[in-house]
């Protein structure tokens, strides 16, 4: 048997739990997030500021481009925390594109964009389109080169976060058929060729991108030789954020679930009483403690060859079960108010269906264990 | 006593995993029961007998244990090595349970120093086999409502009623016995009285139960006047009730000070995904069909996520929350766990799934049926799953009694 993966816990990322821990729970309470969800921007930017101060958005950057040299792992407990609280903002969009730099971009690139980012400029990813599955090179999307040198770029991007924010926007095209990543600015983008999405998640803000009109010079495309493996490497580590945010909702969740459990009464009983609601809701516990270490593990061993990618794929396809079933049954158990708008078990549902939308759910990544473990 | 050299401690483990290498048996000609509770032939009971005395004749049983009582006076490190080579060498399971894990630590916590001198080398030595008597036939899970009477007369009590479940019945000296000796008492786990009862003595009854596999592992014991001695009482009479929930602790590993070795050697999902492996269906190997596929990686990930959830438990960050929410929930999961993977399993064998226990074309003997079956022992004995959940549901996350 391939090794799986193991717990480990660093110091750094002890102390990122633990203020993470309270700066989210202080500054996303559920009046905050349900605000904010009605607000054109979607979040807070006094908020943004904030976590650029705290440095967070440097924490996976290398200290040689203005970061604090720090792992994914030490991001996980952020993220977490964030999810717990349904934090709203471009954090994990523009973490996410900043591992892309590092992974696949040239040093020009990086020297120019990443010092930015960690000092608090918002960046994403432009990765999805529709009617493909979650396979890394599921791209139709083209850039094709000109004359003169330049990249014309064509077709349509979906679920591109946080993109009226985003100073860089980083694509996937292809270009004579290989998978390729380019880097797009808001200057780049011709009027229109953004459009809001409803999205299921109300606390995210995502677009559509239409490609087509845009033209980039050739200096715009990351490094050719890297491309194949920086997708991967973005495909795991958003994997391993949304494990993360999904975790922290789970938590969150059941916990809410279990206030109303211990307080609601019907025929004379504490409702939390009845076996019929108390099984099941151990039932999410038990795997919202499985998710949660999977999710450690994951963290722990996001860097090695082969385990790390197991743990990843563990981890989401166990934070998608945990996730959705905790938030399914606290609709469920809330009973008439769970079919409320004001019942905050909706927005967890939400969440958990819009993260197993993307990256990949549980049945796919299931479908990748198997080929990684046969 | 407390300081450990590390020399001493390696050559110890080099030793015994020699030893181990040495003296397991790698064909005893017979199926070997996976745990104590599916013992059901003289043979099997014979020949684990022999093993555990020889494992204890070795050093390799009881390392930690006081040398005045039969131990080996060692500190708990070597006996976790010992334990640890007698695994890696695949070695049969320790046959005394009952005495080893829970009566034996309790004797040593809480017991006479009589008490002590007269039972805890015989149970190493499995001169002694101890058995259980807590469960009665009306009361399964609710042991606080037992009725089993214990009167005093003199120097003894005497015993009626009956208790089931216990688990080498047939074979034991002594019981470690829940009875009632007040039943005027207000709460009803006030008039509960703790015994080591000695099992060969006039007026008891031991009855085989046979179990859904068909083996005979269990036993129903019936008391009829039968004499408990007064200076078997562990604890006050009438403290018998805390004497149990101690015991408990010491059954679902909450609490050290267990001989070592180990009582089961359950299937896990690596022997099921080697039995995947090595299955074929219409000439196709079996994980090549993408529903079973999916299955199992479902129990990779559930039986990987039990490991690191043990292994989440000495962090405390990561558990600072709920900190006893994995230990309590672990029989729970892990049980539950094994039940349907063993089903799995049985399913994996295709139309052999229909074939038991000593049909010569049943995959491995019938062992995957037998392992599923015998998987409700743990689903149910130590308390069921419901109950499980209950205690989970109300000492972790804090809901009010069913």
């Amino acid at each position: 048997m391939k090794d799986l993966g193991r717990i480990g816990f660093s110091e750094d990322q002890a102390t990122l739990l633990d203020v993470a821990t309270d700066f989210c729970l202080r500054r996303s309470p559920v009046a905050t997030v349900r605000h904010l969800m009605e607000a054109e921007a979607g979040h807070d930017p006094a908020v943004w500021a904030e976590l650029g101060d705290l440095g967070w958005l440097g924490v996976a950057i290398p200290e040689a481009y203005g970061g604090s040299g720090l792992g994914l792992a030490e991001v996980v407990p952020l993220v977490e925390q964030m999810g717990r609280r349904l934090m709203a903002g471009p954090f994990v969009s523009t973490t996410l594109a900043a591992q892309a730099l590092i992974a696949g971009g040239t040093e020009d690139q990086k020297r120019e964009a990443l010092p930015r980012i960690a000092a608090g400029e918002a960046a994403t990813l432009a990765l999805a389109e529709l009617d493909t599955d979650w396979e890394t090179d599921a791209i139709a999307c083209t850039a094709t080169r000109q004359a003169d040198g330049r990249l014309a770029l064509s077709g349509r991007k979906v679920l591109v976060t946080d993109a009226d924010e985003a100073r860089r926007i980083i694509a996937s095209v292809r270009i004579d058929g290989t998978p390729a990543l380019v880097l797009l600015t808001p200057d780049d983008l011709p009027a229109g060729a953004l459009r809001r999405e409803t999205v299921i998640d109300g606390t995210r803000r995502s677009f559509a991108l239409t490609l087509d009109g845009i033209v980039l010079d050739p200096d715009r495309r990351f490094d050719p030789d890297r491309a194949v493996a920086a997708l991967e490497h973005i495909h795991l580590a958003a994997n391993l954020l949304a494990a993360a945010d999904m975790v922290g909702g789970t938590q969150a969740c059941i916990d809410y679930t279990l206030d109303y459990l211990r307080t609601r009464t019907q025929f004379g009983k504490v409702i939390g009483s009845y076996q019929a609601l108390k099984h099941p809701i151990v039932d999410a516990y038990t795997r919202y403690e499985q998710a949660r270490s999977h999710l450690y593990s994951a963290a722990h061993c996001f860097n090695e060859q082969g385990t790390g990618e197991i743990a990843v794929r563990m981890a989401k396809a166990s934070a998608d079960v945990a996730y959705s079933f905790a938030a399914d049954r606290a609709i469920q158990f809330h009973g008439g108010f769970g079919f409320t708008w004001d019942c905050d078990a909706q927005l967890y549902r939400r969440r958990a269906i819009w993260h197993a939308a993307q990256f990949g759910d549980a049945a796919f990544h299931r479908k990748k264990l198997a080929r990684l473990l046969f | 006593m407390s300081t450990v050299d590390p020399k001493d401690l390696a050559d110890f483990s080099e030793q015994a995993d020699a030893w181990f290498a040495e003296n397991v048996a790698r064909d005893p000609g017979f199926m070997l029961p996976l745990t104590f509770m599916e013992v059901g032939t003289d043979t099997q009971f014979n020949f684990l007998r022999d093993w555990q005395n020889k494992v204890w004749e070795a050093g390799y049983l009881g390392a930690a244990w006081p040398k005045a009582y039969g131990g080996g006076g060692l500190p708990q490190a070597f006996q976790i090595a010992a334990t640890r080579a007698m695994r890696k060498r695949q070695g049969p399971i320790m046959l005394n349970a009952i005495g080893l894990n829970w009566a034996g630590p309790l004797l040593l916590e809480m017991g006479t120093e009589a008490q002590k001198q007269a039972h805890l080398k015989g149970i190493l030595s499995a001169e002694d086999i101890w058995c259980q008597g807590f469960s009665e036939p009306g009361h399964g899970s609710d042991l606080g409502s037992a009725q089993t009477r214990a009167v005093r007369d003199g120097d003894h009590y005497v015993v009626n009623g009956s208790k089931i479940w216990t688990t080498l019945g047939r074979y034991a000296k002594y019981m470690i016995l829940l009875a009632r000796t007040d039943p005027s008492t207000e709460r009803k786990y006030d008039g509960l009285s703790f015994f080591l009862m000695p099992m060969k003595a006039p007026g008891i009854e031991t009855v085989p139960i046979r179990k859904l596999t068909g083996e005979h592992g269990f036993t129903q014991t019936f008391f009829t006047d039968a004499k408990a001695p007064a200076d078997g009482l562990v604890g006050p009479e009438g403290g018998g009730w805390k004497v149990a929930m101690r015991t408990l602790e010491y059954e679902r590993g909450a609490r050290g000070g267990q001989a070592g070795g180990y009582v089961s050697v359950g299937a896990n999902a690596f022997d099921v995904f080697e039995l995947a492996q090595r299955t074929k269906r219409g000439g196709q190997p079996v994980l090549e069909d993408p529903l079973i596929a999916d299955e199992m990686v479902g129990f990779l990930m559930e039986i990987q996520a039990l490991t690191l959830n043990g292994q989440r438990t000495q962090v405390p960050e990561l558990i600072a929350d709920r900190p006893q929410g994995i230990p309590l929930a672990s029989k729970l999961m892990g049980t539950e766990m094994s039940r349907r993977l063993n089903d799995f399993a049985v399913r994996l064998t295709g139309v052999r799934g229909a074939y038991f226990v000593d049909e010569p074309e049943a995959a491995d003997n019938g062992l995957w049926a037998r392992n599923y079956l015998n998987a409700f022992s743990a689903t149910i004995g130590g308390g069921t799953s419901q109950i499980q959940a209950n205690i989970v549901g109300e000492h972790v996350l804090g809901l009010p009694k069913s």
